[in-house]
């Protein structure tokens, strides 16, 4: 009988602070910009050039501590890690080892309807690298490489999780949590694609019942939320059928191919660094003084668990719902500001899930991006409930609406799009249809209920649309008996 | 417990030195002194001692978050050895 | 007219106000001097003529618009060439940097600047600050003016040497371990090491950044407070820099120690080599207690672990701050067949072999496995040794102490002498541990006619008393004053 295993998975979550200077100069932190643009003596490591802290990344990541249940802790302090890389300028980066600025958070999961708490280890704040771009496809076929520094010292927190995740779902799922926990408090873009997110795993897998861990492999170069599914799920298999075949794991980092969809080695541990941390004699500590801290915490938003709460309880959508709604804070706001304007949260909930979400997705656009104002979403809704459109042509505007930004009511207008409920005006087209079709008109008298649903499409027809499909009905039904 | 010849040429690899064989006596040779004279640092009853990291008292030293003006790219590559692109060449890195 | 070099900057100040002279012939006449004796004393490692006669030429005409050009206005100085001047060469005599312009000024160059002093150059010192002869400069060794034979000190051996041979009034420098006052001693004037933080640091090239701060070489008392009065305060651009509640420095220039407390470290007498220092230092003590002061024998009990506990933090933070220097962003580039290659040989070709050996022992001496025997100790030492002070501070108002075991030595007599090295730590460096101001002073001559001197330790922040105490044993003893070493027209 072959022996059941345990997967043990823990992550390290890099997120880019939203500030808008780096975390110890005042360069800027826009994305993009030319080469070497937004760089100064500082970010370059230049001789001479010391540290400043900026004030708002600490309170960054003081927000992202609360939010996460994190304790804040009074005393943290700076130290250098050492190694010699070309996207390092002093060869140090200024990070948090022994002091981090928060400990001992938790999340919360669920994967298959089951709830689970993700313990955080810690995070702490830290300086990014700057960019390396290679001559060659790889690194490793490259002559050369180019440096640029406009993101070298931007602010980062690290966010170290503890080994509570047991599948590559629930990996997945914990970096989209902590990804929306991020996004709400406004401490970074968390954007995957553009690296204000960045993932690496700890991965190893024990027997059933074992209480010690297995040798564990570190998974780098996941680039989004597939990836890091795909990458685990890998690794998961390839150590599965490295230890049933009697092997040993090596402690090693290992790099993910998006292409082949292989995990590989890049290098093992006995090549491993020593960092020679120490603390940094340029920057001072920093003492939250509880008094800060409690500022900080009366300043948070609702939280993503919170509002999904408040979604099911008191507006009744389904935890489904609920859980995609506030999946995104931006997708969440906006819902909550449309429902304000159109107060049928139900209604809402499905136009967002459905036309809205796949709209979005089909171009690739986020909800900030998205020309559709929670205004205008209200006002096509209140169009279709007081039945000045039908369901059909909401659709239509609402595509419309979705590419150009143009106001409902005009485009409505523009398409002639109003719907006519009007019975006298429907009822002579009703005439016109019947006495066209008498093979239809006896063919329903005959019984066959589906002549009625071809009666329905020539008046639609020579309406172009706009009749009230309901009045039709009724119309219909009422001359056909008569 | 000497550092040898050997110790002192590993770290030379981690500082990214290399040293001659002479660098390498002398240095070894230079530092074996100096690790000496520390041991008296030893002898001291100093286990309840707390390490001073920081000359001044001082806490929460910050700058607000605002922007201030960069290095133009001409600048900012104005002396590296290697350029390209607007970036700062460096040679193939495996 | 009658020379102007060997004034000083207060006196120079007068004449300007008067109009008696210009900044541009001021500045004139100490390039002319630079040009004579450069061949013999080898101070400078750039000397900035056209931008110091340019620079002179506008604070003349801002004098005569009847502008207040400035309080240091027109008057020539050096600058070691580890504080960074814009598009001027900044090597830190290293070959690393031999070409390095960087594109901003070290906070205390903006500073004397809007002071209107003008620098007339960028002196030489050991190579990033590592030495106590300038020998360890990547270029050439400077000479002492007082002897051809004899080192000016180190590291900062070109600025005080550049003061002492009349090339400028003032120089500014950094003190590390003693690099400031040592190299003063040996070279005559006055060399003051402020509380560590009353400085900015920004543009200094770091060499230990917990124990560096840049301070001047002055004449005398007078000319060192307003230096102090330009450089001092806190700098945005330097979190471990504070400001200053002294004010005007001047107001403590006032012949008047009665009643002050000074205490004699009986450690720091034990260092001492030449009996000369010893009886300059009972004299200096004999005059303070006739004007009025308490000289006592006092015990700073940790003094003989700080030098060891000094040579580990120096190298630990060495390690960490040259690291930097690889070749990609500025600096010398070695080429080699990949990164790892270009890196080793860039920094073992742009390094000599003092800066090699300290990056080697604090890369050691942070490694894991050796952090706790070696840093974490030395670490904790340095609290014993802030403690020392403290204590003693607490009851002393400042201490007195020679400043060098010896005189100036001949070039070539450090070189494996660790007992004299060791020395010469041991009563500079504890001030730098515990980050407090210490002021070397000239106090007689020795055999050769070479300078000794004198250092007076204080509270941090409590610059005021050793201006105080200098300043009265300037006004009231012939001894602070070393005949010039250049002597009359040349
Ligand atoms: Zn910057």
């Amino acid at each position: 009988m072959s022996t059941e295993y345990e997967v043990v998975i823990g992550l390290e979550v890099h997120a880019e602070l939203k500030t808008k200077t780096k975390i110890f100069c005042s360069c800027p932190t826009e994305f993009g910009g030319e080469e070497n643009t937004h760089v100064c003596p500082g970010c370059l490591g230049f001789p001479g050039t010391l540290p400043i802290m900026n004030k708002k990344a600490v309170e960054y990541a003081v927000r992202a501590g609360l939010a996460l249940n994190c304790e804040i802790q009074e005393y943290s302090k700076f130290d250098r890690k050492h190694y010699f890389y070309p996207d390092l300028p002093t060869a140090y980066q200024i990070s948090q080892f022994e002091f981090p600025i928060c400990k001992a958070g938790y999340v919360e999961i669920a994967v298959n309807g089951k709830k689970k708490k993700i313990r955080l280890n810690r995070i702490h704040l830290e300086e990014d690298a700057g960019k390396l771009l290679h001559s060659g496809n790889s690194i490793t076929s490259s002559q050369y490489s180019l440096a640029d520094y406009n993101r070298s010292g931007m602010g980062l927190i690290e966010l170290v999780s503890e080994p509570d995740l047991s599948s590559a779902e629930e990996a997945r799922t914990y970096l989209e949590k902590l990804r929306a926990v991020l996004e709400y408090t406004g401490v970074s873009d968390v954007k995957m694609e553009q690296g204000s997110l960045r993932c690496d795993a700890n991965i190893s897998l024990r027997p059933v019942g074992s209480s010690k861990l297995g040798t564990k492999t570190e998974i780098k170069n996941m680039n989004s939320y597939r990836s890091l599914q795909r990458a685990l799920e890998y690794e998961i298999e390839r150590q599965r059928e490295v230890l049933e075949e009697g092997g040993t794991i090596i402690q090693e980092t290992r790099g993910w191919d998006e292409e082949k969809g292989i995990t590989s080695s890049m290098r093992s541990k006995e090549e491993a660094d020593d960092y020679r941390y120490f603390s940094d004699p340029d920057l001072p500590p920093i003492v939250l003084e509880p008094a800060w801290v409690e500022e900080i915490r009366a300043s948070l938003p609702e939280l993503p668990d919170a509002k999904k709460d408040r979604l099911v309880m008191e507006l009744g959508l389904s935890e489904y719902d609920a859980d995609i709604i506030t999946g995104s804070r931006a997708l969440a706001d906006f819902f909550d500001k449309t429902v304000t304007l159109f107060n049928e949260p139900k209604t809402v909930a499905n136009w967002v899930m459905g036309e809205y979400l796949r709209l979005l997705n089909a171009e690739g656009t986020e909800v900030q991006e998205s020309k559709v104002s929670p205004e205008k979403m209200a006002a096509l809704l209140k169009s279709q409930a007081t039945g000045k459109i039908s369901g059909k042509m909401a659709k239509a505007v609402f595509e419309e609406m979705f590419m150009t930004g143009k106001d409902p009511e005009k485009i409505i207008k523009e398409k002639g799009l109003v719907q006519i409920s009007d019975t006298d005006a429907l009822g002579e087209i009703v005439e016109k249809v019947l006495a066209a079709n008498p093979q239809s008109v006896a063919d329903y008298q005959a019984g066959k209920e589906k002549a009625l649903g071809f009666l329905v499409g020539q008046v639609m027809k020579e309406t172009k649309g706009q009749a009230n499909p309901g009045v039709v009905n009724g119309l219909l039904k009422q001359k056909l008996t008569d | 417990m000497k550092i040898t010849e050997q110790e002192v040429h590993s770290v030379a690899e981690i500082a990214r030195l290399e040293l001659t064989q002479e660098e390498g006596q002398k240095i070894t040779h230079a530092l074996q002194v100096i690790l000496e004279q520390t041991e008296a640092l030893k002898r001291l009853e100093i286990s309840k001692v707390k390490p001073t990291v920081y000359v001044l008292p001082l806490q929460n030293v910050f700058s607000e978050d605002q922007l201030d003006k960069c290095l133009t790219q001409e600048q900012a590559l104005g002396n590296a050895p290697e350029v390209e692109k607007g970036c700062f060449k460096v040679p193939r890195i495996i | 007219m009658s020379s102007l070099l060997g004034l000083t900057a207060h006196q120079l100040q007068g004449l300007l106000e008067k109009k008696e002279i210009s900044s541009e012939d001021l500045v004139k006449e100490h390039l002319t001097r630079i040009a004579q004796s450069e061949e013999q004393i080898k101070a400078f490692v750039t000397v900035t003529g056209q931008e110091a006669l340019q620079q002179a030429r506008t604070i003349d005409e801002k004098r005569s618009r009847g502008e207040q050009p400035g309080s240091l206005a027109g008057i020539p100085l050096a600058l070691t060439d580890n504080l960074c001047t814009q598009g001027i060469k900044t090597t830190a005599s290293s070959r690393m940097l031999r070409d390095f312009r960087p594109p901003y000024n070290a906070a205390v160059v903006e500073k004397l600047q809007e002071a209107g002093a003008v620098s007339v150059g960028k002196c030489n010192l050991d190579e990033f600050g590592l030495g106590a002869s300038t020998e360890n400069s990547a270029f050439f060794p400077t000479h002492n003016p007082y002897g051809e034979q004899a080192v000016p000190g180190g590291a900062c051996g070109g600025a005080a040497a550049a003061v002492a041979a009349q090339e400028v009034v003032f120089a500014l420098g950094s003190d590390t371990g003693g690099s400031l006052r040592q190299p003063a001693s040996f070279c005559g004037v006055i060399g003051l090491k402020p509380t560590y933080g009353a400085v900015s640091r920004y543009g200094l090239i770091a060499c230990a950044s917990s124990l560096d701060q840049v301070g001047c070489f002055t004449r005398d008392m007078t000319d060192c407070a307003l230096v102090m009065n330009v450089i001092y305060g806190r700098d945005a651009k330097d979190s471990t820099s504070v400001s200053f509640p002294a004010g005007d420095f001047t107001k403590f220039l006032v012949n008047d120690v009665k009643g002050l407390k000074i205490g004699i470290p009986r450690e720091y007498l034990q260092e001492v080599n030449d009996p000369r220092i010893t009886a300059y230092l009972q004299q200096a003590a004999a005059k303070l207690e006739e004007l009025g002061a308490v000289c006592e024998e006092v015990s700073l009990p940790h003094t003989a672990e700080a030098a060891s506990c000094y040579n580990l933090i120096l190298a630990a933070e060495v390690s960490s701050n040259l690291a930097r220097y690889d070749g990609v962003q500025y600096g010398l580039r070695v080429q080699g067949e990949d990164l790892v290659s270009m890196y080793k040989k860039s920094r073992s070709q742009g390094f000599g072999e003092e800066v090699k050996k300290q990056i080697i022992l604090g890369t050691y001496v942070l490694s894991s496995g050796q952090y706790e025997d070696y840093y974490l100790q030395a670490l904790k030492v340095r609290t014993l040794i802030k403690e020392d002070f403290a204590q003693v501070l607490s009851k002393y108002d400042c201490l007195l102490t020679p400043a060098t075991p010896t005189a100036a030595f001949d070039f070539g007599a450090i070189k494996d002498n660790l007992s004299l090295l060791t020395s010469l730590n041991t009563l500079t460096c504890p001030a730098n541990l515990a980050g407090i101001p210490a002021l070397s002073l000239p106090f007689g001559t020795a055999a050769q006619g070479s300078p000794c001197g004198l250092q007076l330790l204080g509270r941090a922040f409590g610059e005021e008393t050793l201006l105080r105490v200098g300043y009265a044993l300037e006004q009231n003893t012939n001894l602070t004053q070393p005949s010039p070493a250049v002597k009359g027209e040349m």
